[in-house]
């Protein structure tokens, strides 16, 4: 287990001597201060930031969710699901329609009508949103229940493969999704208190869960499903739980997506879409809550950072033409160079902790229940 | 009255007979040792047991249910645990948890409930470690508790598997060569552990071993296995004097 260390100045060494005072007063407290200070700085940031940027801090809120779903079915449990994209696609979708106000899907079906009770449903945002992920937990709860009983690669190959087919048949159920169109002019109600609110429930639902009996049933089946099952835990309904709660959220992550981008369409949930998640996760650290959450600021952030590649480049003596894809590429290769030579990731599977930051075990994270 | 019963029980792999026409009655209580040299057929019996194999013939009766063919999780459920012959725990949780997760079969609570922590589950969850804590404190892991389960030494391990397979809280106690890997000393030692936990917790034990010096001092009742077939039943006196075990482990133990 790494230590890590820290500065021992003179404000870690107050709140240091406090927390090993009280830890089980100082952790709530502090774990309260950081959320607020969280909150401040995105209403500061909600007044202060450019859109580009809030739309930044969009995207990473939603990302640290998307990221949390796939690590609790990935990481947690060990089950390697490759099918996240067909699920966000089924929430975006889903959120899409129910939430779009009939004029504008009027607009957008012009080549083959939307069918009838659909093009008259306008429901609120969060009713969608909340549906949205219904039917995406629908569509893991179906594919689940073949999948789940394969084990490593086939799991992977098959969840790899149903989520091509969600996309596939999105494409062509033109009456309900308007095809390779997709849809446009979505009404834009993602703000920065909708995606990091989704952020913080999600990492409390999470943090709640894996620190509860059911999470170390999940562990249990990741690290010895035999000796797991002879203890006394049923594989496939605890598999089901983490794969269906995390299509739940990898629907709504969909909607809340789809809302910020406010235009969809099929190409948007290939492949690719899945790897950026699992970037996050296999970053982060398969089986780490807080590493997930830093992985995906930086992939976030560092996405955008390198829309420069892309583009055209001027370098005075020489100009490049921009090469679409470029980032990928290099998001490719990052994730081979952590696969190959840090496979932990950032924090493996240990979590940052108030114990780990000011205990007096400091450099050893916290286990147990107590969390 | 009989606990558990195998009637006839076979399992063929392909062409290989791993076990045929198997028979056995465990009373309450009862510490019977299941002997043999490797590939004897042995951890087979266990696997068929506790579900992960299920029979090609003949029928389990458990606590006078049919338990043939049932998954392992709910075999475990009607009170069967087992340690593995190849340590199995889950080494990156801690000793703690590793306990915890054999009394998750227990628990009533709902996953809402458990994240909400609302209603039962504290009170759930602080009577799982309690419980947890108060079987390690027995078996003197106690101050391990917090440690990965990995880090612990050989020895501390096949007592901790066994721990956790008492959290279960199992009628039967099914031991797959506890003793293996360990010098004589250790091996009496762990001999003195299982004695001890039969009487505490009212356990009837089933106990392989592939030396039989280690079972003779603790069992009661001895069943002999060679490629699959029972070669011998009796007290460790008739076994010992059998012709047909002193040649099967002759056999085997001038060969190693
Ligand atoms: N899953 C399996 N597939 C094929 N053969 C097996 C399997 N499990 C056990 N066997 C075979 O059955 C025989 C008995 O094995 P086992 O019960 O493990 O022996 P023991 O525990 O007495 O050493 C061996 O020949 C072994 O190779
Ligand atoms: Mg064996």
């Amino acid at each position: 287990m790494g230590k890590i260390t820290l500065p021992r100045s003179g404000l870690y060494s107050l709140v240091a001597a406090a927390y090993r005072r009280e830890p089980k007063r100082w952790g709530p407290m502090l774990t309260g201060a950081v959320i607020l200070c969280l909150l401040l700085f995105i209403y500061w940031a909600g007044r202060n930031f450019n859109p580009y940027q809030v739309r930044i801090l969009n995207l990473i809120g939603i990302n640290i969710g998307l990221g949390l779903s796939l690590n609790l079915i990935n990481g947690f449990t060990g089950q390697f699901s490759l099918g996240h994209a067909g699920f966000m696609a089924v929430g975006a979708y889903t959120t899409t329609l129910l939430m779009m106000p009939p004029a504008v899907k009027q607009m957008n079906f012009f080549m083959v009508p939307l069918i009838s009770p659909l093009d008259e449903i306008q429901l609120p945002f969060i009713v969608a949103l909340l549906l949205g992920g219904l039917v995406s937990a629908l569509m893991g709860f179906f594919i689940g229940a073949p999948v789940l009983r394969l084990r490593g690669d086939y799991l992977a190959i098959a969840t790899l493969g149903f989520s091509e087919i969600i996309r596939i048949v999105i494409t062509n159920i033109r009456s309900v999704t308007n095809g390779a169109l997709g849809l446009k002019a979505i009404p834009a109600y993602t703000n920065l208190w909708w995606s990091w609110g989704f952020a913080l429930l999600t990492i409390f639902v999470i943090t709640r869960l894996i620190h509860s009996s059911y999470g170390r049933a999940f562990k249990a089946i990741r690290e010895d499903e035999i000796a797991a099952e002879a203890m006394g835990i049923g594989l496939f309904r605890h598999k089901m739980l983490a794969f269906t709660l995390g299509a739940f959220l990898a629907g709504i992550g969909g909607g809340f997506q789809a809302s910020l981008l406010t235009t969809i369409d099929p190409n948007m949930f290939r492949f690719i879409l899945t790897f950026e998640i699992l970037l996050i996760v296999v970053l982060g650290g398969m089986g780490s809550i807080t590493g997930t959450v830093i992985a995906a600021t930086i992939v976030t952030i560092l996405k955008e950072v390198l829309r420069g590649v892309e583009a055209p480049m001027n370098l005075g003596f020489i100009s490049l033409p921009g090469i679409p894809g470029m980032r990928m590429v290099i998001f490719s290769l990052l994730l081979i160079l952590v696969v190959l030579f840090y496979r932990e990731g950032i924090m493996g599977q240990r979590e940052l902790s108030w114990e780990g930051l000011f205990g007096p075990r400091n450099g050893r994270p916290e286990r147990g229940v107590e969390a | 009255m009989i606990l558990l019963q195998m009637e006839g029980v076979g399992k063929n792999f392909g062409g290989l007979t791993a076990l045929a026409d198997f028979n056995l009655s465990l009373a309450p209580g009862e510490l019977v040792g299941l002997i043999g040299p490797n590939g004897a057929g042995k951890t087979t019996v266990f696997n068929l047991i506790t579900g992960v194999y299920r029979p090609s013939e003949g029928r389990i009766v458990f606590d006078g249910r049919d338990i043939t063919g049932l998954r392992p999780d709910l075999i475990t459920r009607c009170g069967i645990a087992r340690t593995f012959q190849n340590i199995r725990l889950f080494g990156n949780l801690t000793v703690l948890e590793n306990v915890l997760v054999a009394n998750h079969l227990r628990l009533r609570s709902n996953p809402l409930e458990a994240v909400i922590r609302w209603g039962r589950y504290q009170a759930e969850e602080r009577e799982m470690v309690a419980y947890s804590r108060a079987l390690l404190e027995a078996v003197g892991l106690d101050h391990l508790a917090e440690e990965e389960a990995s880090s612990l030494p050989y020895g501390q391990q096949r007592r901790l598997e066994i721990v956790r397979a008492l959290a279960t809280k199992p009628k039967v106690l099914l031991l797959d060569e506890p003793a293996a890997g360990m010098n004589p000393a250790e091996a009496e030692e762990l001999m003195d552990f299982i004695r001890q936990i039969r009487k505490d917790f009212n356990l009837t034990i089933l106990l392989i071993e592939h030396h039989m010096r280690v079972v003779m001092g603790i069992c009661e009742r001895i069943l002999v296995l060679d490629h699959g077939l029972t070669i011998a039943e009796g007290s460790p006196a008739e076994i010992q004097k059998d012709q047909k075990v002193i040649t099967a482990y002759l056999g085997v133990e001038t060969g190693a």
